[in-house]
């Protein structure tokens, strides 16, 4: 490596006590081998004394291979780049340059936590085993490389964003004393978490008492059973007889249907506990977790759309979720969760402060072409049509059972079909100079509001039925997200295209602040 | 389709790479069948006629269909790709949002003085629009195009 310049920065390790962390989340990989082991030589008492000096030769290995990898990675803050020299057989020398860094964000994990370190990530859009990562550094020189990293990129000659004018002028201490833009108390996280309920969890854990059920004490599917275990207390409940076993199919859909709200509070109280957005100079701040703490900045132009959803029960009570689509990953998925569980009206201010508008009602809004929604309930109802006659034909010849059940696709058909209705009624698109709205979905429907500038190709796709009966698809290409508007009267269709199409050409991917 | 500007079509050459490849592809089933039909085990012709059929109009009629509905127009700012024969697309991507270029050339569309231009967004959906069967100076005129205009637009 030849020193580029003199302000190269000096090489730098990280925290020695991060080996602590290693060692110790190195054990945990070992710790399941040596049981194992331990299990299958538990006769053999003389085997089960050569465990231990394997333990200790293992837990010596792994704390040897982390001390040397610890030596050898250095990391530099230099004039225009950060850069990595890491390997201990093969070296590695990895240059990030700021431009490209996206954001800095901080995570802690609960043994992390105990010793003051944290893990920096830089996410430069690459995505997952691509991100430069540096674990463990001092809360403290974290801070400081978050720092490093948004001086050197709001820097001199910076672009003066179109959504930067707002904070423009404040002063850099102002930024402590600001409340956030939106928090999460405990109430509400709790609240959060019942509305997610997973479905999934219940699938699984159902298989599960299935798959493993010679585990538990009794056998969850025998009803009768059920009966008897009922007859001891609830003596009385033996004179109901077969509704006895009612009670008990009840009860283990009662078990499962606790189970998953259960898991959706633990696993929503221990993601967004002590969840709060703070609106700094450049971004926004969002810190957020129980046991593993993150603190993720975003910068604000970097925000490519917005996403609001919401689900079926919730919005029923008000409540609704905003993302920002962005290129930086967030724990793996694409978009950065800003207020997972919000009021319509506390998510106005933090649009705003993206420099996004809102959704609004009086937008001259559109809908989808009414030939797109006949033809697609037409579709939807001739194949369960189909379905129904096979069906009906089948069992009429064989006779297994009553040929009445065809009416069961019949009717399915017959709702999706009627589906395609409301689709057609609360689907809807917009678009003003600035920004393009699109609404999705009827039961929990998500909104996406896209910057008209930000967006990166247009495509109308027609397949032959939509060629036929004049109307298209829209695809955009969105950074970090996609965006598309199905079923687009031809006219309006193209009409779209043109007018995006001709503001992105006005401003260079570049110049996009 | 509206938005009517003249498209330029792509080149002669690209119709031969099409049935080339066609045929490569249908060679496979053109010898199973021949195999079939050698074992007699339906009365001549039942596998080797269709299936002949079948690859005739693959590797003559198809190719032509697919070279008349593709077609690219180079803007002033912009590049749109047409394509499709039962499902139409058409893409415009701004020069502006090009992160990068590609000029590609497999070993038939070497053979044929051919190439293809790829350009590559940082959008998810139409991540890379690909534009085949340019002639190889045309693509690489195209690309010198779009550079120069990506940089001028940078400065």
């Amino acid at each position: 490596m030849t020193e580029s310049g003199a302000e190269q920065g000096q090489a730098r390790r990280t925290e020695p006590v991060g080996l602590a962390v290693h060692a110790a989340t190195g054990l945990r990989q070992v710790v399941p081998a040596l049981l194992a082991a331990g299990f299958v030589l538990r006769d053999e008492g003389r085997w089960l004394l050569a465990l231990i000096p394997l333990a200790f030769a293992l837990l010596s290995l792994t704390l040897g291979l982390a001390w040397l990898q610890w030596r050898r990675l250095t990391y530099r803050v230099g004039a225009e780049d950060i850069r990595v020299e890491s390997g201990v057989l093969s070296r590695a020398a990895r240059s990030v340059p700021y431009e490209r860094i996206q954001d800095v964000s901080l995570e802690q994990g609960l043994l992390a936590r105990l010793f003051g370190l944290v893990e920096v990530r830089f996410e430069t859009g690459a995505g997952g085993q691509d991100e430069l990562k540096l674990a463990f550094l001092r809360e403290e020189e974290g801070e400081r490389l978050r720092e490093v990293v948004r001086a050197q990129k709001d820097g001199p000659g910076a672009p003066a964003g179109e959504t930067e004018g707002e904070t423009e002028g404040r002063a850099e201490g102002e930024i402590e004393g600001r409340p956030p833009i939106f928090a999460m108390g405990p109430r509400r996280i709790v609240l959060f978490g019942l509305f997610e309920f997973s479905l999934a969890v219940v699938a699984v854990v159902a298989g599960l008492a299935q798959q493993f059920d010679f585990l538990l004490p009794f056998d969850l599917w025998d009803f009768d059973a059920w009966e008897e275990r009922l007859a001891g207390p609830g003596a009385w409940l033996s004179g109901l007889g077969q509704t006895a076993q009612v009670v008990g199919g009840t009860l283990a859909v009662a078990t499962f249907i606790a189970l998953g709200v259960a898991t959706g509070v633990i696993r929503t109280v221990l993601r967004d506990w002590g969840f709060v957005l703070e609106r700094t100079n450049k971004g926004f701040r969002r810190r957020r977790g129980l046991l593993t703490r993150t603190d993720v900045v975003m910068p604000a132009h970097r925000v490519q759309a917005l996403t609001f959803r919401t689900g079926v029960i919730r919005r029923r009570f008000g409540w609704h979720g905003l993302k920002f689509v962005s290129l930086a990953q967030d724990a793996g998925a694409a978009s950065h969760d800003v207020a997972p569980f919000a009021r319509w009206g506390e998510l106005a201010p933090i649009a705003r402060a993206a420099g996004f508008a809102m959704p609004a009602e009086d937008l001259d809004w559109h809908r989808a072409s009414g030939r797109y929604r006949l033809d697609s309930a037409l579709l939807a109802g001739g194949l369960a049509g189909a379905i129904a006659l096979a069906v009906f034909v089948a069992l009429s010849l064989n006779g297994l059972a009553s040929p009445l059940f065809a009416l069961v696709p019949l009717a399915a058909g017959a709702i999706l079909a009627a589906w395609q209705w409301f689709l057609w009624r609360f689907e809807r698109h917009a678009i003003d100079d600035r920004w393009l709205y699109a609404r999705r979905g009827w039961l929990a429907p998500r909104t996406d509001v896209a910057s008209r500038v930000k967006l990166h190709s247009v495509e109308v796709v027609a397949g032959p039925i939509a060629r036929r009966r004049g109307y298209a698809t829209l695809r955009l290409g969105l950074a970090g997200g996609s965006l598309e508007i199905p079923g687009l009267a031809h006219g309006r269709a193209w009409a779209l295209r043109g007018a995006i199409a001709e503001s992105i050409c006005a401003r260079d991917f570049s110049r996009l602040a | 389709m509206d938005d009517r500007e003249e498209l330029t079509a792509l080149h002669p050459n690209h119709v031969k790479v099409l049935r080339i490849a066609a045929a490569l592809t249908a060679l496979p089933f053109v010898i199973g069948s021949l195999v079939l039909e050698v074992a007699d085990l339906l009365p001549r012709g039942a596998f080797a006629v269709p299936v002949l059929l079948v690859a005739g109009f693959l590797i003559v009629r198809v190719p032509l269909r697919r070279h008349a509905a593709r077609g690219y127009a180079m803007g002033e700012d912009r590049l749109r790709v047409v394509r499709g024969i039962l499902f139409r697309s058409d893409t415009v991507v701004p020069f502006g949002r090009v992160q990068h270029i590609d000029v590609d050339q497999g070993p038939l569309e070497r053979a044929y003085g051919l190439a293809t231009l790829t350009l590559h967004t940082a959008g998810n959906h139409n991540a890379s629009v690909a534009l085949p069967g340019l002639a190889e100076e045309d693509a690489r005129a195209m690309r010198e195009t779009i550079r120069a205009r990506i940089r001028r637009d940078t400065m």
